[in-house]
């Protein structure tokens, strides 16, 4: 009833839909980058939306299989191949005890979500089996997987070949990818054409970007209204007194390169944060590769309300297109 | 005798030296061993080596030294 791993990929590790309750310790969300795509493999192999599966970023793992299961690998164009012989994404496949799972090189998007029905039956650390590397916490031994290890399953062949979400139920970004942003509280500590600038810019996505932020490059450096720095903040006008960080939070230290804190954030400090990404489209930071381009778009509270929405109607649509 | 490339696994920028002190892994001509390292991908605060999956001779090399590389890009044409 296991995996075992012949070859790791580059940070390939398990992940859920987080552990929420301890961000207040310090102990961040984790969790899949990107939970839609992470919710809609697991919808293909008949497990619970939120069961715990592996998260591969750019490069895949190879993996044996030592009884039968059915798998299904959703979010990036990451083309699964069973004994070399090739699969499709976002749809469902049997594999047979013996069988080894390998990748192609990735084609779009930046994570992949290998889903194995039962789920990998990790220890359950804090509510969650999703893995937090910097705090060695969870997951595999509380780290991204190495060549030889074995993974439990929950076990169960599942539904085999043929299950697939439409391509009109997938939701990867766009190019440039548009994040959509509610601006917040610290918005008035930019000046009026830096925050224009900040909308109106395009970015790139910086190589350094991982599970912790998403750094971008390549935008006019933002200009702060002068002030008397508060005792207790740092001497640099983006230093503010420390303050908690929200998951999406866009912080900038020095005023020159945004970074969206993710799903393994850190959860407070001293830079000022001009808004937060919201929660709809985090998942689609977890699909940019670095040097990608990338614009923010403001939005309200409505808006950000009213996308949220909308991503939770195309996870219920594919749970009931696979039904 | 073929002319082949070697892809990269990985997205991010290329180095074709192991510092910016160091001479390059591979120049025109040298000879490539499987196995050998070609050059390094920043990616996620990490180099990563990328290592030839066959072997040959360097013709050119496709991408340059600090490049914005795309997984599958051609790193190096090698003749085997």
């Amino acid at each position: 009833m296991t995996i075992k791993v012949i070859s790791p990929g580059l940070a390939t590790t398990v992940q859920d839909l987080g552990r929420p309750g301890y961000y207040h310790l310090g102990i961040p969300l984790s969790g899949g980058m990107d939970r839609f795509s992470l919710q809609a493999a697991n919808l293909l192999v008949g497990n619970e939306p939120g069961a715990a599966v592996l998260e591969a970023v750019f490069m895949g793992p190879d993996l044996e299989f030592t009884q039968d299961a059915t798998v299904a690998v959703a979010g990036a164009e990451l083309p699964p191949k069973l004994d070399g012989e090739p699969r499709k994404t976002w749809s469902s496949f049997a594999v047979k005890k013996g069988q080894v799972l390998s990748f192609d090189f990735l084609k779009e998007g930046a994570r992949a979500y290998i889903a194995i029905s039962g789920g990998v039956d990790v220890p359950v650390v804090l509510g969650s089996r999703s893995t937090y590397p910097l705090g060695a916490l969870g997951g595999h031994q509380g780290r991204a997987l190495q060549k030889d290890d074995e993974l439990p399953l929950g076990g169960g062949a599942g539904p085999g070949d043929g299950r697939a979400v439409p391509a009109g139920l997938q939701r990867m970004p766009g190019n440039p990818a548009e994040l959509r942003v509610l601006p917040g509280l610290y918005w008035h500590r930019l000046t009026e054409v830096s925050g224009k600038n900040f909308f109106s810019d395009t970015w790139k996505v910086a190589p350094e970007a991982d599970r912790i932020g998403y750094r971008f490059r390549g935008g006019r450096k933002l200009d702060f209204v002068e002030r008397e720095q508060p005792f207790g903040a740092g001497s640099d006008p983006s230093n503010i007194v420390d303050a908690c960080y929200p998951y999406g939070s866009i912080q900038v230290p020095g005023g020159t390169e945004p970074i969206v804190l993710h799903r393994d954030a850190v959860s407070g400090g001293g830079y000022f944060m001009l808004g937060t990404v919201i929660s709809a489209d985090m998942d689609l930071i977890g699909q940019l590769q670095p040097h990608m381009p990338a614009k923010f778009v403001e939005v309200d509270m409505e808006g950000a309300l009213a996308a949220r929405k909308e991503r939770h109607l195309l996870l219920d649509n594919i749970a009931a297109a696979l039904a | 005798m073929a002319t082949e490339q070697i892809l990269s696994p990985l997205p991010g920028t290329f180095y074709r030296r192991p510092a910016p002190d160091q001479p390059s892994f591979k120049e025109d001509g040298d000879t490539i061993a499987v196995g050998d390292v070609i050059g390094l991908v920043e990616v996620m605060k990490s180099f990563h080596e990328v290592t030839a999956d066959k072997a040959g001779t360097v013709v050119k090399f496709l991408a340059e030294n600090e490049d914005a590389i795309m997984a599958g890009n051609p790193l190096v044409e090698i003749e085997t």
